[in-house]
């Protein structure tokens, strides 16, 4: 079984969602990564979510653009990206999906990008721009090799879109908690509940909550739907201001971890 | 409305184009797709553009036999005056389209990038015109090097964004609009200004500009009892090359020549020529050619012109030039401006730099036809824009 089936059986089986941070491959640099990664799965982070820097990300608000262009000015590339994964692996065993817009992956080949992925240790991937219906060679490709595929869904998705992007996934279904790009927000959509009853009553896929995440409070008003959160944007909100990315980073993810096992009223 | 067939279903001009977009936003390409394909064959709605292209923008634009220019090259130029348009670019063509559609749909804003800003001031007009508040991206460098067109979107009624992001070029207004779209998708239209973008943008926009094409071909025919040996429009984007090219694609006998900026050259890599110099891959919702380094990071570009700025191109070219039905050249900045001089010069005409590119390769093309060829020219746009960039750069030695 995969690192994310049996992380997913789990969520089922104790009923809390798993806390999965996403962190800019590249930014900080990939030798404070090395140090903060494991200290983050230590406060409470159960897999992770590593983004792949690109010119164009068109999904991002403007704190994960900045931490997108200094990956980029600092030379990281997909290929630094896989590298960086299996130095990884040597301390770290919590699922690793990589997101990326579809443009690296198409040109490093997307058969080779899924072997070297699997290689490195990688679990899935999300492809940020590229919908269920264009991802043919990349689910043909990711099936070859085991690789899992991670599609989005988001509140404007019909039924019908929910479906199909469900069937594209393997390893989870990442669902868009509002309408826009991603970044900090200070309330949960109101569109993040509605999207994720109607993904569990459409599959048994587990589904992950990602987009605007901000506070413990906002994991915690969807723990009872969603089997796992995403939180990014805020994150790097604290560690473009922090002194210490280490410390501040585990603060962050830890104030997650502890609201989220805190007893429901 | 077009003789070209393609995309297919799925957006698809061959293995190019497509829909390459966040989840948010493809039921609204969905919708788009459909209310398209519903009112482009309405009476209604076609009867409405026509008479606006008529009346407000100015259609049909002449087909000018350039005779000190034809006597210069020993072939027989025709330019296609889009340059006498309304707001004095081929982009109303499209605008209008768009911004109509949008009526139709009930939204109630829309939103468009610009690099030039002519298809900001495009926008910005069909929306006055038709009474939908409209937001402008636009590079922060383009707002620079065109202030002039920044005031008169403003003057129009409409909000100039300037994009501090990425390369402050046409690609990253291109980004911003999508984010602002993705943000906003439920009551705004999207006005893309050029034949690129999702699926069905580069067939939409290739729609409402194949008018130039229609136009010229009748005209053309009318004055030389027969087609051209070649047509010839400058590549950014692509909008005024594949609305002349459209009427033509079926006519084996005519060559379509799209010219990229070349900026200082294409040996330096500062330039804009995506078809010439670039290779396939993914951007702004599309598969198409790209200028991009070999991890699949889109570069950044220069030209002369801020309307062929773009890294990019509209999916149908590089279909063209896949299959080998339309040639793609470049020429340098140094050339456009030498072409520039050379139309004021010999024909009273100021063209703006972006078809400047285009009769700057006349010379070259011309020595490769025979005597009295005739060859039909995109002017896709008037000078005045640039009038200030040509004196700046001409000033300093």
């Amino acid at each position: 079984m995969s690192r994310l089936h049996e992380l997913f059986a789990r969520v089922r089986v104790r009923g809390r969602p798993a806390l999965m941070p996403f962190l800019q491959a590249g930014d900080p640099d990939f030798s404070v990564l090395e140090r903060l990664i494991p200290a983050l799965v230590e406060a409470g982070a159960e897999a992770l979510e590593l983004g792949v820097p690109f010119s164009d990300p068109i999904a991002d608000g403007p704190v994960l653009q900045r931490a997108s262009q200094r990956a980029l000015q600092r030379g990281a590339r997909l290929a630094d990206v896989l590298e960086f994964v299996s130095r990884l692996r040597r301390s770290v065993d919590v699922p690793v999906a990589l997101l990326s817009y579809a443009n690296p992956l198409f040109r490093y080949g997307w058969e080779r990008f899924c072997q070297d992925a699997v290689a490195a240790g990688v679990d899935a991937v999300i492809p940020a721009d590229l919908p269920a219906d264009e991802a043919g060679p990349l689910v043909d490709a990711s099936r070859a090799c085991g690789l899992d595929t991670v599609f989005l869904v988001a509140p404007t998705s019909t039924d019908a879109r929910l479906r199909l992007a469900a069937a594209a996934s393997t390893g989870f279904l990442y669902c868009v908690s509002l309408t826009g790009t991603t970044g900090p927000r200070d309330h949960l959509s109101a569109d993040a509940r509605a999207l994720l009853r109607r993904v569990r009553e459409l599959t048994d896929r587990p589904a992950v909550l990602g987009f605007g995440i901000a506070r413990p409070e906002h994991a915690v008003t969807v723990a009872d739907l969603a089997d796992g959160v995403i939180v990014g944007s805020a994150l790097y909100r604290v560690l473009e201001e922090a002194r210490d990315p280490v410390v501040t980073a585990v603060e962050f993810v830890r104030s997650f971890a502890e609201a989220l096992r805190r007893p429901v009223r | 409305m077009t003789p070209t067939t393609l995309p297919d279903a799925r957006g698809r001009f061959g293995p190019f184009g497509g829909r390459y977009v966040p989840e948010t936003l493809v039921p609204a390409l969905e919708e788009l797709g459909e209310a398209y394909a519903r009112f482009s064959r309405d009476p209604d709605f076609r009867a409405e553009l026509a008479v606006l292209l008529r009346d407000y923008a100015g259609r049909p634009t002449p087909l000018y036999f350039a005779r000190r220019l034809s006597d210069r090259l020993g072939v027989r130029v025709y330019l296609k005056r889009e340059d006498l348009l309304h707001t004095g670019a081929h982009k109303i063509n499209n605008a209008l389209g768009q911004v109509l559609l949008a009526k139709r749909m009930g939204k109630r804003r829309v939103i468009a990038e610009t690099g030039a800003g002519q298809h900001g001031v495009a926008t910005a007009t069909a929306a006055a015109m038709l009474g939908l508040p409209c937001d402008v991206y636009m590079g922060r460098e383009d707002t620079e090097r065109q202030a002039l067109n920044v005031y008169r979107m403003q003057l129009l009624g409409a909000r100039v964004i300037p994009v501090d992001g990425g390369t402050r070029t046409l690609k990253d207004a291109i980004n911003e609009a999508l984010r602002d779209w993705v943000t906003h998708v439920r009551d705004t239209f999207y006005v893309i200004g050029s034949v690129v973008g999702p699926h069905p943008y580069p067939q939409m926009v290739r729609d409402f500009q194949s008018v130039i094409g229609r136009e010229a071909r009748q005209q053309v025919l009318e004055r030389e009892g027969r087609l051209p040996d070649a047509v010839v429009a400058c590549v950014g984007g692509g909008s005024n090359a594949m609305g002349l090219f459209s009427a033509f694609v079926q006519d084996p006998s005519v060559r379509l020549v799209g010219v990229e900026a070349g900026g200082l050259g294409l040996h330096t890599g500062q330039h804009a020529a995506s078809l010439t110099a670039g290779s396939p891959g993914i951007l702004h919702g599309a598969y198409t050619y790209l200028l991009q380094d070999d991890a699949g990071q889109v570069l950044g570009t220069h030209s002369v012109s801020a309307g062929l700025d773009y890294p990019g191109v509209g999916p149908e070219h590089a279909y063209l030039k896949e299959v080998g039905r339309a040639e793609y050249v470049a020429v340098t900045d140094a050339e456009a401006l030498e072409a520039f001089h050379l139309l004021a010069e010999l024909e009273g005409i100021l063209p703006a730099l972006e078809p400047a590119h285009a009769v700057a390769y006349l010379p070259g093309l011309a020595r490769q036809l025979r005597p009295d060829a005739v060859v039909v020219v995109g002017l896709s746009g008037r000078g005045d824009k640039d009038v200030d960039t040509v004196r700046k750069l001409e000033a300093t030695p």
